[in-house]
C-alpha cells in the first residue's frame, strides 16, 4: 500500500469509527485511557507563553499581478506552544519502525538515542506523531510554519530577498545568490543532539543540518496595498513548508529533498522533525483514544 | 585486490616496447616557439580565435597528479589520476598547422604508469605509445595538428588499466580551431566573447552492503570493487568539471546578455546529450569538428562517448540557466548540471509573465480569456 493510500484509508478509518462510535464508546474509550499504566515520559519539552512575535507569513504572494514579499507581521499565537527540546531522534524513529507504524527508513541509520531521524518525509513525522499520541495518550502534531517560528525565536529566518520593483531575473538572480551563500559541502551527517547550540528558548539544533518538517500547507495568495488578502488562497497540501536554514517547499511523500537540478536552488541538506505536544483537553484525549483503537489497523502489512 | 606489482611490471614490458623518447633538441628550427601555462576547467588559457601568425610550436606541461577527490555534496572520495591535478584535465587551444608539444611528467609520488592518447593527433595510438611514464619519469610528444575540431585526450596506459584510468579521471580536450577562426555554415566568421570547457565525466564508485560509497586506502585497493562497478555500465556519479555542483552557485559560469559563449563539450567514455535549459545552441558542431558547417538552432545536441563537440550560443535573457546532460536523470540523481549566471536586462517581447499562477478563473476578469470561455481570435 502506498503510503498516500495508507493516510487516506486511515483518516478514513478514523472517521467512520468515530461516528460508529458515537459518545457512549467515546466515553468508555476515556475511562480505558485512565485506566491504563502510566505511559513512558515522552521527549523533553518546553512550554512558551503566548507573546507576539516577528512573523514572516509562508507562502507565495502577489500584489496587482506581480511577486510580493511574503509579509513580516507582529504575530501572537492563541495559546502557548509546548514543543520538544531537541529533533526526533533515530532511536525514537526505530522504535516507530519496531512498532511497524512507520516506514523503515531509506538510507539506514543506526538507532541512535543522541543523534536526529533524518531522511523522513511528512508522511514519516506524521505517521510518528500518530503512533506517539497512541502511545502516550497525548496529542503530538507536527508543529505550524507559525509555531515553529515563534518557539525558533532568533533562529527562524525572516529575511527575504527584496522583491517588489525588481526586474524578474534581478530577483532571481539574487535569490540564486542568496542560496549560494549557503555552504553545500558542509558535512551532511546528522551530528549528535546541542550540536548546534540552543537558543533562547531552549530548543536545540534549530537551523543546523537538518530542516523540520512543519504542517503547514503551501498556499498562494493575491494581497492588497494594505497586506489584505484579495480573493481566495490557492491551498496545496501535497507539499508542506520545511524550515530551517531556509524555508522551502517539499512534496510530502519526499524523504531526501537534495537534486537541485533544473530547478535552480538549494534545497534542503537533510529532512527530520521535531514535534509539538497539544494542551490535554477532555476532547483531546477522547479523540487520542479513537486514534489508539484505530492504530493497530492502520500498521503496514 | 590489485597486485600493484603485476601492474607496474607490465607498466615495463610496454615501456620496453616503446621507441626511444623523442630528443629534446629543437628539431623545427624555422618555426617560433611559444609555451602556453595551462589553466583548469572550465576556464580556457588565452588564445586568438584568428590568426595571422605562421604556424608555431606550442608548448604544454602537464605534471599527472593521483590524488584523492571529493565528487559529491556527500563527501564521497575517489583516488582520481589527474591530468595537472584537475578533473577534466585543461583545454589547450592551439590552430591548425600549429605543433603541439608537451611535456608529460608522472612525479614520483605517484604510483602508476600514465600516458596521454590525443585523438587530434595521428599515429602511435595518438601517442600514448610513445608516452607511458613512470612515476619519477617525463616524456614529450609532439604532434601536429592537422585537423580543426575539438577533440578528447585521455589515459589509455593498457588494458583493463585504460577504462580505469579515464574513469578516474583521466581525460580532456584540445581545440584545434581554423586559422581565420571559426565560420558560420556560409563562410562568415563566428567569435564569441567568452569560451568554458565543461567536461564531463562518469564515475563508478562502490557501495558497501548499506549501500553507502566506500573509501579505500590507495588507488590499487580501490580497484578490483570498482572495475566489478565499473563492468555494469551504470555509473554513480554523471559529473560535469570533477564533481556534483562544481558548477553551480558561487560557481556557476557567468554571462552577459548579448554575449556570444563558446561551450567546449567532451566526454572520454560515454555518451552525453548537453541542453541549456531555457536557451539553445545557435551553432553547434555536434561532432566538434570545425571542417562541418555548424548546425543552427539546436535544442539539444549529442556527444558520442569519446569525443568533444563545441556549442555557441548568445545569451538574449538575463537569469538562471541550468546547462545538463538532458538524460535528466542524469541531470538531477547523478549530477550532471550546470548553471550559467547570466546579467542584463529582460526582454518582455521574448517572454512575458501575463499572469502570475492564481486561482483558475481568476485571470478572465482581467481580459485573459480560458478555453472554456472562448477565444481572442474570432
Amino acid at each position: 500500500m502506498t503510503p498516500v493510500l495508507d493516510t487516506l484509508l486511515d483518516t478514513k478509518l478514523f472517521i467512520t469509527l468515530g461516528l460508529a462510535a458515537g459518545l457512549p464508546v467515546a466515553a468508555g474509550l476515556s475511562i480505558q485511557h485512565q485506566m491504563a499504566a502510566p505511559q513512558e515520559p515522552a521527549a523533553a519539552t518546553v512550554t512558551i507563553a503566548p507573546r507576539d512575535f516577528s512573523y514572516r507569513m509562508a507562502g507565495d504572494f502577489t500584489r496587482a499581478g506581480a511577486v510580493a514579499d511574503a509579509p513580516l507581521t507582529q504575530h501572537r499565537l492563541g495559546k502557548s506552544v509546548t514543543i520538544m527540546k531537541s529533533q526526533v531522534t533515530a532511536a525514537a524513529y526505530d522504535e516507530c519502525v519496531q512498532a511497524r507504524a512507520c516506514r523503515p527508513l531509506t538510507q539506514v541509520q543506526p538507532p541512535r538515542p543522541d543523534v536526529p531521524v533524518v531522511g523522513v518525509s511528512w508522511e514519516d513525522a506524521t505517521a510518528y506523531a500518530r503512533w506517539l499520541s497512541a502511545k502516550t495518550g497525548e496529542v503530538w502534531r507536527l508543529p505550524t510554519s507559525a509555531e515553529w517560528s515563534f518557539a525558533a525565536g532568533s533562529r527562524a529566518r525572516t529575511e527575504t530577498i527584496a522583491a517588489e520593483g525588481r526586474d524578474f531575473s534581478e530577483r532571481w538572480i539574487a535569490k540564486y545568490e542568496q542560496e549560494s551563500e549557503r555552504e553545500r559541502t558542509a558535512d551532511r551527517t546528522p551530528q549528535p543532539i546541542g550540536s548546534f547550540g540552543v537558543n533562547e528558548n531552549g530548543l536545540f539544533d534549530l537551523a543546523g543540518n537538518v530542516w523540520e518538517w512543519t504542517d503547514t500547507c503551501f498556499t498562494r495568495q493575491a494581497l492588497d496595498a494594505q497586506n489584505k488578502p484579495v480573493g481566495p488562497a490557492t491551498v496545496n497540501c501535497g507539499v508542506r513548508l520545511v524550515e530551517g536554514q531556509h524555508r522551502t517547499y517539499v512534496t510530502n511523500f519526499i524523504r531526501d529533498a537534495r537534486g537541485g537540478g533544473c530547478s535552480v536552488g538549494a534545497p534542503p541538506t537533510n529532512l527530520g522533525f521535531r514535534l509539538v505536544r497539544e494542551d490535554t483537553r477532555l476532547i483531546d484525549r477522547l479523540m487520542a483514544g479513537l486514534r489508539r483503537m484505530a492504530a493497530p489497523f492502520s500498521r503496514l502489512a | 585486490m590489485i597486485n600493484r606489482r603485476k601492474m607496474l611490471i607490465s607498466a615495463a614490458a610496454l615501456s620496453a616496447l616503446m621507441v626511444a623518447a623523442p630528443a629534446l633538441a629543437q628539431d623545427l628550427p624555422g618555426l617560433a616557439r611559444v609555451k602556453v601555462d595551462l589553466v583548469a576547467p572550465p576556464f580556457v588559457h588565452a588564445h586568438e580565435q584568428a590568426t595571422k601568425q605562421a604556424p608555431r610550436v606550442v608548448q604544454f606541461k602537464m605534471d599527472i597528479i593521483e590524488k584523492e577527490m571529493v565528487i559529491d555534496n556527500d563527501g564521497t572520495k575517489i583516488h582520481a589520476m589527474t591530468f595537472n591535478g584537475s578533473v577534466p584535465g585543461p583545454l589547450m587551444v592551439v590552430h591548425e598547422g600549429d605543433y603541439v608539444e608537451l611535456t608529460l611528467r608522472n612525479p614520483d609520488t605517484n604510483t602508476m604508469a600514465h600516458n596521454i592518447d590525443f585523438h587530434s593527433a595521428t599515429g602511435a595510438l595518438g601517442g600514448a605509445e610513445l608516452t607511458l611514464v613512470n612515476p619519477g619519469e617525463q616524456a614529450v610528444l609532439r604532434w601536429k595538428a592537422t585537423r580543426p575540431g575539438v577533440f578528447v585526450y585521455h589515459c589509455a596506459p593498457g588494458g583493463p588499466m585504460i577504462p580505469w584510468h579515464v574513469v578516474s579521471g583521466m581525460s580532456g580536450a584540445v581545440m584545434v580551431l581554423p586559422r581565420d577562426g571559426l565560420k558560420d555554415e556560409a563562410g562568415k566568421p563566428l567569435r564569441y566573447d567568452r569560451i568554458y570547457y565543461v567536461g564531463e565525466n562518469d564515475f563508478y564508485v562502490p557501495r558497501d552492503e548499506n549501500g553507502k560509497f566506500k573509501s579505500y586506502g590507495s588507488a590499487g585497493e580501490s580497484y578490483p570493487e570498482t572495475q566489478e562497478v565499473m563492468r555494469k555500465l551504470i555509473p554513480t556519479h554523471v559529473v560535469f568539471n570533477g564533481r556534483v555542483d562544481s558548477l553551480t552557485g558561487k560557481n556557476a559560469m557567468t554571462a552577459k546578455v548579448g554575449e556570444r559563449v563558446l561551450i567546449v563539450h567532451s566526454q572520454a567514455n560515454r555518451d552525453s546529450r548537453p541542453h541549456i535549459i531555457g536557451g539553445h545552441g545557435d551553432y553547434v558542431w555536434e561532432t566538434g569538428k570545425f571542417n562541418n558547417p555548424p548546425e543552427k538552432d539546436l535544442e539539444t545536441w549529442f556527444i558520442r562517448g569519446g569525443s568533444a563537440g563545441a556549442a555557441l550560443y548568445t545569451f538574449r535573457q538575463p537569469g538562471i540557466y541550468a546547462y545538463v546532460n538532458h538524460n535528466l536523470i542524469e541531470a538531477v540523481e547523478l549530477g550532471a548540471t550546470a548553471h550559467f549566471k547570466v546579467d542584463g536586462t529582460w526582454n518582455d517581447d521574448l517572454m512575458k509573465q501575463v499572469r502570475p499562477p492564481e486561482p483558475i478563473g481568476a485571470g478572465d476578469k482581467l481580459g485573459a480569456l480560458s478555453p472554456a470561455t472562448g477565444s481572442h481570435n474570432h
